[in-house]
């Protein structure tokens, strides 16, 4: 059988392998990868450490149950803190329900259509639009025609109307993430199609809502430009007593701190932002966490 | 499904773990503090001896209300601090001040939505159309003056007085790339590079500083150092022979010995220096002007405004202006003293019917 292996494949003559060159470009991928998400976590490290470093000082008991002050020592951000609580609660209290709905309807209620293609691509775009925008459009309509001041409320609806395309979109993602074949074994029992929602659609989609919505609310959070437009304040020696009253943010005051000339105030600021991280990271960390408890069920 | 219950428990732990550090920090924080690592309050927070209890502490304790302020970034300081120091006496009185800017916060006050308007500028014909429009009437009153000083480094021995015109030409737009020798100023001068320091574009320091010497608001070369923190820039020239800066008056008198005050002639041959005394008598021109507080007549009938204008105006607070952490230069107490009169006699409208003037005095609170 003197048969060489190139008459019995002749393709074989033209398969060269060049092995080495081609792990070499895997490893320069793999390297040029890395050094991307080094960049960024290398960046992050720093900013954490340096905020830490200068925050951690002002960081005491005083700064999180005092009042804003001109003396460093005394600057505690308490109105900002609760400020920021409440006007989430609202936001969340308004947007959670008006969003989820939105989604469901479009996602399960709506015929395809003209109509549903507009109001979706609007939904996009409206995802899209500066928060700065929305901080002129809660001041026209719920500062100045529903007359509702400069309070947490207008600040609230406001915070709301910028994260409900967020919450409407990721809440129709999770909905589409439903297998087809559960509804169909729904309505193969007999389901209509509200039981076919509320019982095995939602249920399904529920983590992947959550995790969608406390996403959006840390969004809000952390924006000042829409509550600087409707006029949130810079000095309350206050906490606010209804949905009323004027308040202030951690953003807001961070900001604040950040421009006084005193140096120290550059350490208070710090402070501030350690107290909003932590804060986001909590919020979170609760998306995680609901996430796997009700995934489990599943 | 398995993977991605993996990615989750993974991000789960990490999350979990950032905020146990999270938290170890801020326990840790606290620690800190009472190593001193901060300054404590008491010895962070010296009262000036000036200054004197208010008289009526018991009325002060028993009054209840809000109070709405708003507008000038640059009154903020002076107003924040009479509202910090009024809660001492006045708990139950809620004070709130933002920053809107002047413009920004006449706007809201001529719409009734203020009780207490702070302005680095008096009311602009504009503004006081808009004011009437809605039926809006007010009292006006000075509160403080607010200083520029021009400053070089001690080191520099040529620059002793500069002229409105010379100022003018460093930092005007079109000098930009093109003024950049102290023998460009002025034939006399040495030929050295010119260092320039100055406000950062977001600071009313800024404005004003562009307004009385290039005569427009915002008008001014971009190649200089600039830095919001004025103590960035109290380093910068105390360290350089050919620098040349301005910040506000109060960063000089923190900082003396590093730093050499240039006397400003406005144009009439009279080199002037800024002092406490040049700035109060207006002789310090054109970089010294007064700051306004404006009351809403329908406010200034409440209790708790009324004691809260009165307290700004008097000797329980006064004396804290010039304090660092509020910086500005006090009016005479003549000048207290008619301006509360004046609050009192509820005079409304205002003295300045032009709107700003460069190089105005407060003579005429005095008839």
């Amino acid at each position: 059988m003197a048969v060489t292996s190139a008459e019995q494949f002749p393709a074989q003559e033209q398969f060269r392998p060049r092995l080495s060159i081609r792990k070499v470009y895997g490893t320069v991928f793999t390297a040029i990868g890395l050094v991307a998400i080094l960049v960024g976590l290398g960046m992050l490290a720093w900013l954490l450490l340096d905020t830490l470093v200068t925050g951690l000082p002002w960081l005491d008991w005083q700064f999180l149950t005092g009042f804003d002050s001109r003396f460093p020592a005394r600057a505690g951000a308490k109105a900002a803190i609760y400020g920021t609580a409440y006007m989430m609660f609202f936001t969340i209290v308004v947007a959670l329900p008006l969003g989820v709905m939105s989604a469901i309807y479009l996602e399960e209620y709506a015929r395809d259509g003209k109509v549903k293609s507009f109001i979706q691509i609007n939904i996009a775009n409206l995802a899209a639009v500066p928060s700065i925008i929305y901080g002129l459009l809660g001041l026209q309509v719920f500062v100045r025609w529903m007359e509702l001041g400069r309070s947490v409320l207008a600040g609230s609806l406001t915070m709301a109307l910028l994260i409900l395309p967020i919450i409407v979109v990721a809440t129709q993602e999770a909905l589409r993430a439903v297998p087809p074949s559960i509804r169909d074994a729904s309505y193969g029992v007999g389901a209509t199609r509200w039981e076919t929602v509320r019982h095995h659609v939602l249920p399904y989609a529920l983590p992947g809502i959550l995790t969608g919505n406390i996403l959006a609310a840390s969004r809000a959070i952390g924006e000042s430009a829409p509550l600087i437009t409707i006029g949130a304040l810079t000095y309350v020696p206050f906490t606010p007593e209804n949905p009323l009253d004027r308040f202030t943010v951690l953003p807001i005051q961070i900001f604040n701190w950040v421009s006084r000339p005193q140096e120290d105030f550059q350490g208070v600021a710090a402070a501030g932002i350690i107290v909003l991280l932590v804060v986001l990271l909590l919020m979170n960390s609760v998306a995680i966490f609901l996430r796997q408890k009700l995934q489990r069920r599943f | 499904m398995l993977r991605m219950n993996r990615g989750g428990r993974w991000a789960l732990v990490f999350g979990a773990l950032v905020s146990l550090i999270a938290l170890v920090a801020v326990a840790c924080g606290g620690d800190d503090d009472d190593e001193g690592t901060a300054p404590d309050g008491a010895t962070a927070t010296p009262t000036p001896e000036e200054v004197r209890e208010p008289d009526n502490t018991a009325e002060l304790a028993k009054l209840k209300g809000e109070i709405i302020i708003d507008g000038s970034s640059t009154v903020y300081p002076v107003t924040a601090a009479a509202a910090e120091e009024f809660r001492k006496y006045a708990k139950d009185v809620r004070i709130s001040v933002g920053i809107s800017g002047t413009g920004g916060g006449f706007k809201k006050f001529c719409n009734g939505e203020t009780d207490i308007q702070d302005a680095s500028r008096p009311i602009s014909p504009s503004e006081v159309e808009a004011c009437k429009a809605k039926g809006i009437e007010y009292i006006e009153l000075p509160v403080a003056y607010d200083g520029l000083s021009v400053v070089v480094s001690p080191k520099n021995t040529w620059a002793e007085c500069l002229t409105v015109s010379e100022l003018k030409k460093i930092w005007e737009p079109d000098a930009q790339g093109k003024i950049t020798n102290w023998n460009q100023v002025r034939d006399s001068f040495p030929d050295k590079p010119l260092v320039l320091f100055g406000a950062g574009s977001d600071s009313g320091t800024f404005d004003y500083f562009t307004e009385a010497i290039v005569g427009k608001a915002k008008a001014s070369r971009g190649d200089y150092q600039a830095s919001e923190d004025d103590n960035v820039l109290v380093q910068g020239v105390s360290g350089d022979e050919n620098a040349l800066g301005y910040f506000g008056y109060a960063y000089y008198v923190e900082n003396p010995g590093k730093l050499k005050l240039v006397a400003v002639d406005n144009d009439n041959g009279k080199c002037v220096k800024p002092s406490e005394e040049t700035i109060k008598s207006g002789e310090y021109q054109p970089l010294s002007r007064p700051i306004f507080i404006y009351v809403r007549k329908e406010a200034a009938e409440r209790p708790e405004v009324q004691a809260f204008v009165k307290f700004y105006l008097s000797k329980s607070f006064t004396p804290i202006i010039p304090t660092p952490e509020v910086g500005y230069i006090p009016l005479t107490d003549e000048l207290y003293a008619a301006i509360t009169k004046r609050f009192e006699a509820k005079t409304l409208g205002t003295l300045f019917p032009n709107g700003a003037e460069v190089g105005a005095t407060l003579d005429r609170y005095m008839k």
